[in-house]
């Protein structure tokens, strides 16, 4: 069970202006002009059109919308892992053009090697890039530690429940230690109560480092409880809605997730998502499976 | 860019519960290991008393109806000829067992590799599968007489009946097994930056392991049915060979006692297999 302990208040994210503007900071991801068409059979999906954000290094930033509004086509054009149709994406002023080594990638499923063990798995990242694991084992072994997973090396992944294996794919990311953590909807497939704990953790962990993290979610209240800001994409076409500043105290604990001033936000937020769909009966479907 | 993500963004199982059994059939690699060993003494000990039953029953039964030996001999003749004239058998013993090893060798190779090009360009596919099918569908052991009489009583001609039976059946299973596409694998590799080699050696290899076993499997028993029947039709020599011999000369102890030996061969690498299978593919199920 992961414990945060409340210590000295801090004000949100590290260092960012209580309005949510990124002030005299590096920016770490500029998102251009991005627009991305898919063609299928039956026409053209219009997945994002012309959006465009700047992340400043060290935020924690959560993309926030219905199914359908190009959260996850955007994080994936974050990753270099597909193209963009027009725009570009750039990493410390270099654009994107494929997968880059300051990114690490945590998926919807903790997309484990089934047929290696955890050790075997968070080497896999090191086989693959051609690094010398060996002057990073003390590392890992410490994030395995952090995250609880001492002892569970030899493991294989169906031994391992959703969020332990969830939590080694967080390990094998940051073993390599990324600039940039691109995470899609990472913790959806969870219960509710690992789904709290994940978050804690991910909480802790983003404190401790202070890596970048773009965090997509369909979860509102997940969202809010995360980020520095939140950006709110609608879709069909993706657009970007709206970006909230979360200035809630940190570190952030569950029972803040009660709060009148919580609450507040996450109606404020589904207000505008629902806002941005109105007229749009195929999104207004997917609004209310919004969490 | 990654082309085989293909902008897709890859769909995720849910929640990792328990598949408490994937879809058991012949084509799946639960069928071949859900028969597991005995789990307990107790189990062990059932199956022993059972095959005490059945054979010493056979026994029993065999004496008190006073069959004759050339319509069915008794168990303890037929061990007895095993044990006994076993240094008659074993020469054909490696006659066999060399052509399959040979025969088996050269088509499992070709199996396997046939299979990585067909998978990887679907244009092969189409223009290869008639002849698999033709293969596949034709008892081999026809062959072997026209072989025989191009190439003499050798070994050659069985060799390749043999390498014709098991090469479609590796290459299909193999098939199969590179087939799998995991999407979010590929990605994975993908996003570490991985050369296409390197997703093939460390993504889909793995993954198609499991089916290419099972293949390997069923291309060895396929192989062997092949080794007899080859010899039955055109051997002077080998286990094929033997059972025409000692049936036609009625020597049914000795005919049962190569039965006996075949059968064990077919246990053996079923076993060989199942461990390999729980060595190297057991993470599938």
């Amino acid at each position: 069970m992961v414990e945060t302990k409340p210590q000295e208040l801090m004000t949100s994210g590290n260092g960012v202006g209580t309005l949510g503007v990124p002030g005299e900071r590096q920016i770490m991801m500029s998102v251009q002009h991005v627009t991305k068409h898919y063609k299928t059979g039956t026409g053209t999906v219009h997945a994002l059109e012309d959006l465009s954000l700047e992340i400043p290094k060290g935020e924690f930033l959560c993309i926030l919308g219905p199914s359908g509004c190009g959260k996850s086509t955007l994080l994936w054009g974050m990753s270099g892992l597909h193209d963009l149709t027009a725009g570009q994406i750039t990493i410390n002023g270099t654009p994107v053009t494929g997968p880059r080594p300051e990114i690490g990638m945590i998926f919807q499923d903790a997309n484990l090697l089934p047929w290696r063990d955890l050790w075997q798995n968070i080497q896999f990242p090191f086989e693959i890039k051609k690094i010398d694991f060996n002057p990073y084992e003390g590392r890992v072994k410490r994030l395995l530690d952090d995250v609880g997973l001492t002892g569970f090396e030899k493991k294989m992944p169906r031994e391992l429940s959703g969020g332990m294996q969830q939590r080694a794919s967080i390990v094998r990311c940051l073993s390599y230690d990324p600039d940039v953590i691109l995470m899609d909807e990472p913790f959806g497939a969870l219960d509710a109560f690992t789904r709290d704990e994940m978050n804690l953790l991910i909480q802790k962990i983003w404190m401790e480092t202070g890596k970048t993290i773009v965090f997509v979610t369909h979860n509102v209240s997940e969202a809010i409880f995360l980020a520095d800001r939140v950006v709110v994409l609608t879709p069909r076409p993706g657009r970007l809605a709206h970006i909230f500043p979360v200035d809630l105290p940190r570190p952030r604990t569950i029972d803040m997730t009660f709060s009148p001033e919580f609450i507040e936000m996450i109606l404020k937020v589904k207000a505008t998502i629902e806002r941005g769909v109105q007229g749009n009966t195929a999104a207004m479907a997917d609004v209310l499976h919004l969490g | 860019m990654a082309s085989e993500l293909r902008e897709t963004i890859p769909t995720f199982n849910q929640p990792q519960g328990n598949e408490a059994s994937a879809d058991v059939d012949i084509t799946n690699w639960s069928a071949l290991t859900s028969t597991a060993f005995a789990k307990s003494w107790g189990e062990a000990a059932a199956i022993v008393v059972l095959a005490v039953v059945v054979i010493g029953g056979l026994e029993i039964l065999l004496r008190l109806a006073n069959v004759p030996a050339y319509t069915m001999p008794r168990p303890s003749e037929v061990g007895s000829a095993l044990l006994g004239n076993f240094s008659l058998f074993a020469p054909h013993l490696v006659a066999t067992l060399q052509v399959l090893a040979i025969g088996y060798a050269i088509g499992a190779v070709i199996g396997i590799v046939l299979a990585g090009v067909i998978t990887q360009f679907p244009f092969a596919e189409k223009i290869i599968t008639p002849y698999i099918l033709l293969l596949v569908t034709t008892p081999m052991i026809a062959l072997v007489p026209l072989l025989v009489q191009k190439m003499g009583f050798g070994p050659a001609p069985r060799i390749i009946a043999v390498s014709l039976a098991v090469g479609p059946m590796v290459m299909i299973n193999s098939a199969t097994g590179f087939r799998r596409t995991d999407l979010a694998k590929i990605a994975l590799a993908r996003s570490y930056g991985a050369s296409t080699m390197q997703i093939f050696r460390k993504v889909r290899f793995p993954l198609a392991l499991p089916m290419i076993i099972v293949g390997l499997m069923v291309g060895a028993i396929f192989g062997m049915l092949t080794a007899v029947g080859a010899e039955i039709v055109g051997s002077g020599e080998g286990l094929g060979n033997r059972l025409m011999f000692y049936s036609s000369r009625i020597q049914m102890a000795n005919f049962w006692a190569v039965i006996v030996i075949l059968a064990t061969m077919g246990i053996l690498i079923y076993v060989f297999f199942y461990w390999v299978g729980k060595r190297w593919a057991s993470w599938q199920a």
